[in-house]
C-alpha cells in the first residue's frame, strides 16, 4: 500500500493543477458570463411582459455564469408572497453590485396581467426584473424545478453553478439575507 | 481491516441519515390510515369520518374563500359531490387558514361563502388548526382521496390536485380526482396516486 502513495500523489497534483488552470481561464474570460446571460431564443416576447412556458423558463433556472441566482416564485394574489417582496427587492438593491441576480417569476393569472401585474409592479416601483410563467402543465413542471415542491406560493430557490437550494416558505429580510450569504464565497 | 472500518463508518452514516430522512416525514402518505378528526360545519354541528357510515370512502378537500385557485375550483368540487356522493364518495372539504393571518377565511365568512356558490357538501373549520398537518396539507386546494377498508378504516389513497388545469376547466386532459374515483369503484388499483398543482399556502399566524 504504502509504495503505490507516490504515484497517488502524482495524480492528485495532476488533478489540482487542471482545475487550478479551468478556473484561471474562466476569470480571464468574461464573455462566458455574458453569453448564459442572453435570452433564450425560444422567449416569447409581448409589448406587455416576457412571457414563459416551462421550457423557456428552465434556462433561467440554470444559469452557468459565476453569479449567486435568486429565484422568487410568486404573484399578485399570493398574500405572503406580496409581503416579502420588499425583502427580495432590498436584496437586489443591496446585492446587484456584488455578482447576485433576483429574478422574480410571476405566476399571475394571464388575464390579470394588464389589470393586476402591471399596476403592482409600477405602483411598488418593483426594480428586480419580473417576467411572466404561464404553463398550466403544472404537475409535470412543479417536479422539474424541484421535486420536494408541493405546489404551495411563496417558493424561491438560490443557486450558483455549482450549489442549489429550494425553499417553499416565506423569507424576511433577515433570512434571506442568511441564506444568501451561505452561496457567497 | 481499514477499508472494512471505512465501510462500516459509510453505512452507519447512510443508516442515520435514512433514520433521519424518515423521522422528518411530514403528513400521511398513501396507504396510511387516518386519524378520525371531530371538525365543525358551517351548520354550527361536528363533523368526523364516522359519520359517514354507508360510505365507501370521502373525498377530502382542504380548500378556503380567499384563495383565487381554490375560486376556481368551487364548480368542479360540488359537481365532484353532486356525482359521486351517491356512488359512496362524498366530498368533505376543510378549511385549514388561521382566520387572523387569512382575513376571509374566518367561520361567518365560511357560511357566506358557502351560501352563495350553493355548497352541497361539509365545509368544515379546522379550528387550532389540528387536522391539516396530520395530513401534511401544504396548500389549498389540496385533495386527500379516502378509502374505506374492513368497513372502518379510511385509507389515503390519493394525494393531490383535482385535476390537470386550474385555470380553464373546458382545457382539462386529466381528470385525477374522478378519474381516481372511478378505478376505486370499478374495484382497480389506482395508477396515479400523487400529483401536483399550484396553490395557496396554508395560512399560520
Amino acid at each position: 500500500m504504502k509504495k503505490l502513495n507516490p504515484f497517488y500523489l502524482v495524480v492528485f497534483m495532476f488533478l489540482f493543477s487542471c482545475g487550478k488552470e479551468i478556473k484561471k481561464e474562466k476569470q480571464q474570460n468574461p464573455t462566458a458570463n455574458i453569453e448564459s446571460n442572453v435570452a433564450p431564443v425560444v422567449k416569447k416576447e409581448t409589448p406587455l411582459i416576457a412571457t414563459y412556458d416551462y421550457n423557456s423558463l428552465a434556462p433561467l433556472l440554470n444559469k452557468k455564469g459565476d453569479k449567486t441566482y435568486i429565484v422568487n416564485f410568486w404573484a399578485t394574489w399570493c398574500k405572503p408572497c406580496v409581503d416579502e417582496l420588499p425583502a427580495f427587492e432590498k436584496i437586489n438593491e443591496n446585492f446587484k453590485d456584488k455578482n447576485v441576480e433576483v429574478l422574480l417569476v410571476s405566476l399571475d393569472f394571464p388575464n390579470q396581467v394588464e389589470s393586476q401585474l402591471l399596476p403592482f409592479i409600477k405602483e411598488r416601483n418593483i426594480k428586480s426584473e419580473v417576467v411572466l410563467f404561464d404553463d398550466p402543465n403544472q404537475n409535470v413542471w412543479i417536479n422539474k424545478i424541484d421535486s420536494t415542491w408541493t405546489g404551495a406560493l411563496p417558493a424561491t430557490i438560490i443557486y450558483t453553478k455549482d450549489k442549489r437550494a429550494f425553499y417553499e416558505q416565506s423569507f424576511d429580510y433577515d433570512l434571506l439575507l442568511k441564506e444568501l450569504q451561505t452561496f457567497i464565497k | 481491516m481499514r477499508v472494512l472500518k471505512t465501510v462500516l463508518v459509510l453505512a452507519v452514516f447512510a443508516l442515520a441519515t435514512a433514520f433521519t430522512i424518515n423521522t422528518t416525514k411530514k403528513g400521511y402518505e398513501v396507504g396510511d390510515v387516518v386519524e378520525d378528526f371531530s371538525l365543525k360545519n358551517i351548520d354550527g354541528k361536528n363533523v368526523s369520518l364516522k359519520d359517514f357510515k354507508k360510505a365507501k370512502g370521502v373525498i377530502l378537500v382542504f380548500t378556503c374563500n380567499h384563495c383565487p385557485y381554490s375560486k376556481m375550483y368551487e364548480e368542479r368540487i360540488i359537481a365532484l359531490d353532486k356525482k359521486y356522493k351517491d356512488l359512496g364518495y362524498p366530498v368533505v372539504a376543510i378549511n385549514p387558514n388561521d382566520p387572523i393571518a387569512s382575513p376571509g377565511d374566518d367561520f361567518e365568512s365560511m357560511k357566506k361563502r358557502a351560501k352563495e356558490k350553493g355548497f352541497t357538501f361539509p365545509y368544515l373549520f379546522d379550528k387550532g388548526q389540528t387536522v391539516y398537518p396530520k395530513f401534511g396539507a401544504t396548500r389549498t386546494p389540496h385533495v386527500f382521496i379516502l378509502n374505506k377498508i374492513k368497513k372502518k378504516d379510511m385509507v389515503v389513497s390519493y394525494i393531490g390536485a383535482i385535476d390537470n388545469n386550474a385555470r380553464d376547466a373546458s382545457a382539462v386532459s386529466e381528470e385525477y380526482v374522478a378519474d381516481a374515483i372511478d378505478t376505486l369503484l370499478a374495484g382497480k388499483k389506482l395508477t396515479t396516486t400523487k400529483t401536483k398543482a399550484i396553490g395557496c399556502s396554508i395560512k399560520v399566524q
